[in-house]
């Protein structure tokens, strides 16, 4: 057994253990690659960098704790030293003092992260995706998960903190909260203060759940989990970064969305084309395959967008739609245009 | 290029960000405040408090203003001793927030016992966390209650360059200029300033160390106090260098004192900001004026779409 199937079994088992049971889409070995992006090929060119072959485990927090110090400067040893503190000492107002501080002593710049720390970050929590994460952001989910790590009591606490936290959160500090949510102990608990997240008008705050977060995969029900694409799509924001969107998908998310084209539609408004992604597996019982036609008469960004939709289904009449449409479909077939860069394509 | 260092936007409408955004406004200061009606408990002060660094920052980025706030108990609800005291507990937490530059506006309304106590309490906070203090002077018996602010603040410990006297008029600037203070002046129909006497203050006093704002709040006020004060200072020959000194430099100066407030926020926003916190369309290298759109003019379209 490779040291890449430890890693990704020890995630897949994880992520069974966390979706909720009303959901019978836990996903599968193969798809929990897929959803970590984590490419086979690529874990072991990193692997064979060690000397050893097999590199040591990493943990989110050791990750973090790597990241910020390679970029703090001389703020380095600081952070540590905090790091260290928080971890060993159940001293609140030392933790507000450092949450305060994160930012002023560190700066605000982008975290910087190559492609090979984003591998890592898959490996150490299926679907973690830390890029567009800020410097001090990662410092304070660092602090947050050493001030719990290692502290059983603490952690069960964790949920109390968390909603102490968020009640007096900057715009910034919110962001940064709920991008570790993940990464938290207990991480279920912490269920009422992501509503109040998702329910945010801060939109910078609500995607900080939403995009390149894999809580609500793991975590959401049904429900919630529709909401929070019709939001996406209510408040202009984009479903392509959404962690598992397409195991998350079911057929009562995809009748709304329909019902919501047709909204949209009849008042003039323009529709993200993106949403035919959701509707799409479920395009024979919502008999959708005219809205889809026409949808393929669209702006350059629906016809790609369809373009993909119909490649989702394998059906007579899916392929018969996409033959008006043979040059979309030649690139996605060779993987250039997807769910990813949809946004290249002219909206009107 | 102005700042407003006293603006309760939570009490504006977004057309009044539009107008601020378009009239050059890059950055203004919230001070926290008494909302109009006062608050029986410490949870909606709470409240309050995050969303002048939460909310209401949010909300001002998305017209590519920089928001700063100032954190205290305003001196009305000192008067309430349960909840002053339940606000005291809080106020450090909120003190450590991003784009806090100040405690304030605190200081003097009836100037009673209790509006002493948290008035003192509040300096020290200030001393201690190394912040700016922003003093808001009594409407009645102003001048006596302007003099004793300062003497306080002595008392205190404050070094006068740290501390902006704000709502000064004729009457009390040159003290207040004297022992060492900024001295703001809010442009404010009616109550406060007029621009036209600002003018003339400007005329006569220069530009050191004082500082125009608009605090348009939920009553007649105009949000544009610093902008068309510009304009009219400028028309009536005050040099250009005093104009960007009272309607910019000091209040930078004196609030970026806290380390919060930097010309780079606007000028040239981190790109994270730039990409979920703030729409601004000023990004610069190299400090040039920011372009400026004109407002929208909805109010003036008969079809809402």
């Amino acid at each position: 057994m490779t040291a890449l199937s430890v890693v990704c079994r020890r995630s897949v088992k994880k992520m069974v253990a966390t979706v909720p049971h009303e959901d019978k889409t836990a996903p599968t070995f193969r798809q929990a690659i897929h959803l970590g992006r984590v490419t086979t090929a690529r874990y072991s060119e990193i692997q064979s960098i060690h000397e050893g072959g097999v590199p040591p485990m990493d943990t989110p927090l050791t990750l973090l704790r790597t990241w910020v110090v390679r970029q703090a400067g001389d703020q380095a040893a600081w952070f540590e030293s905090q790091v260290d503190a928080l971890s060993a000492i159940d001293d609140t107002q030392q933790l507000h003092r450092f949450l305060g501080l994160a930012p002023r002593r560190l700066g605000r710049a982008d975290l910087a992260l190559s492609l090979d720390d984003v591998v890592l970050a898959q490996a150490a929590h299926a679907g973690w995706n830390p890029r567009g994460w800020s410097l001090d952001g990662a410092a304070r989910v660092a602090a947050l998960i050493a001030f719990d790590a290692g502290n059983p009591e603490r952690g069960v606490a964790f949920q109390t903190r968390f909603h102490d936290l968020v009640r007096t959160a900057d715009a910034r500090e919110l962001v940064a909260l709920y991008r570790g949510l993940a990464l938290y102990p207990n991480p279920d608990s912490l269920d009422a203060d992501v509503g109040e997240g998702l329910r945010s008008n801060m939109r910078a705050v609500f995607e900080s759940i939403v995009h390149a977060n894999p809580y609500p995969y793991a975590h959401f029900d049904t429900h919630r989990f529709n909401h929070m694409v019709l939001k996406a799509l209510f408040v202009g924001s984009t479903l392509a970064p959404i962690v598992g969107f397409d195991e998350r998908t079911n057929p009562e998310l995809a009748g709304i969305l329909l019902d919501y084209a047709d909204e949209r539609r009849a008042a003039g408004r323009p529709i993200s084309p993106e949403l035919w992604r959701g509707i799409a597996p479920f395009i024979d019982v919502l008999d959708a395959y005219p809205a889809l036609a026409r949808v393929l008469k669209g702006s350059p960004r629906e016809r790609a967008a369809a373009t993909l939709a119909l490649r989702q289904i394998d059906s007579p009449d899916a392929r018969r739609l996409l033959t008006s449409v043979p040059e979309l479909a030649d690139l996605a077939a060779v993987g250039a245009l997807h769910w990813n860069n949809l946004h290249r394509y002219e909206a009107a | 290029m102005y700042i407003d260092p006293h603006a309760h936007m939570v009490s504006r409408t977004t057309d009044d960000y539009e107008a601020m955004a378009a009239s050059g406004v890059v950055a203004l200061v919230e001070p926290a405040f008494w909302v109009g009606q006062p608050r029986t408990f410490v949870g909606t002060y709470v409240d309050y408090l995050s969303s002048l660094v939460g909310w209401e920052r949010f909300r001002a980025g998305q017209f590519g203003i920089r928001h700063y706030c100032t954190v205290g108990l305003n001196s009305k609800e000192a008067n309430n001793e349960a909840l002053a005291e339940g606000v005291m507990e809080w106020l450090p937490r909120f003190a450590m927030k991003e784009g806090v530059v100040a405690i304030g506006e605190i200081g003097y309304d009836e100037q009673t016992p209790l509006e002493d106590k948290y008035f003192r309490a509040q300096l020290a906070l200030a001393v201690e966390l190394s912040l700016p203090v922003m003093v808001h002077t009594p409407h009645r018996d102003k001048k006596r209650g302007t003099s004793r602010s300062m003497d306080v603040c002595e008392e205190m410990g404050l070094d006068p360059s740290w501390v902006v006297i704000d709502h000064n008029n004729e009457e009390t600037v040159r003290e207040t200029l004297d022992r060492g203070y900024y001295a703001g002046f809010s442009i404010y129909p009616s109550t406060k300033m007029g621009n036209a006497r600002m003018v003339e203050l400007l005329a006569q006093y220069g530009g050191e160390r004082i500082i125009v704002d608009s605090a348009c709040d939920w009553g007649i006020s105009d949000c544009l106090g610093v902008a068309k004060t510009a304009h009219l200072a400028l028309a009536r020959g005050i040099d250009p260098e005093v104009v960007r000194q009272v309607t910019y430099a000091n209040a930078l100066a004196v609030y970026g004192k806290s380390g919060q407030m930097n010309e780079a926020d606007w000028l040239d926003p981190p790109a994270v900001d730039q990409r979920t916190l703030f729409a601004g369309n000023s990004i610069l290298r190299g400090g040039r004026e920011p372009r400026i759109d004109a407002a929208p003019a909805r109010r003036d379209d008969l079809i809402i779409e």
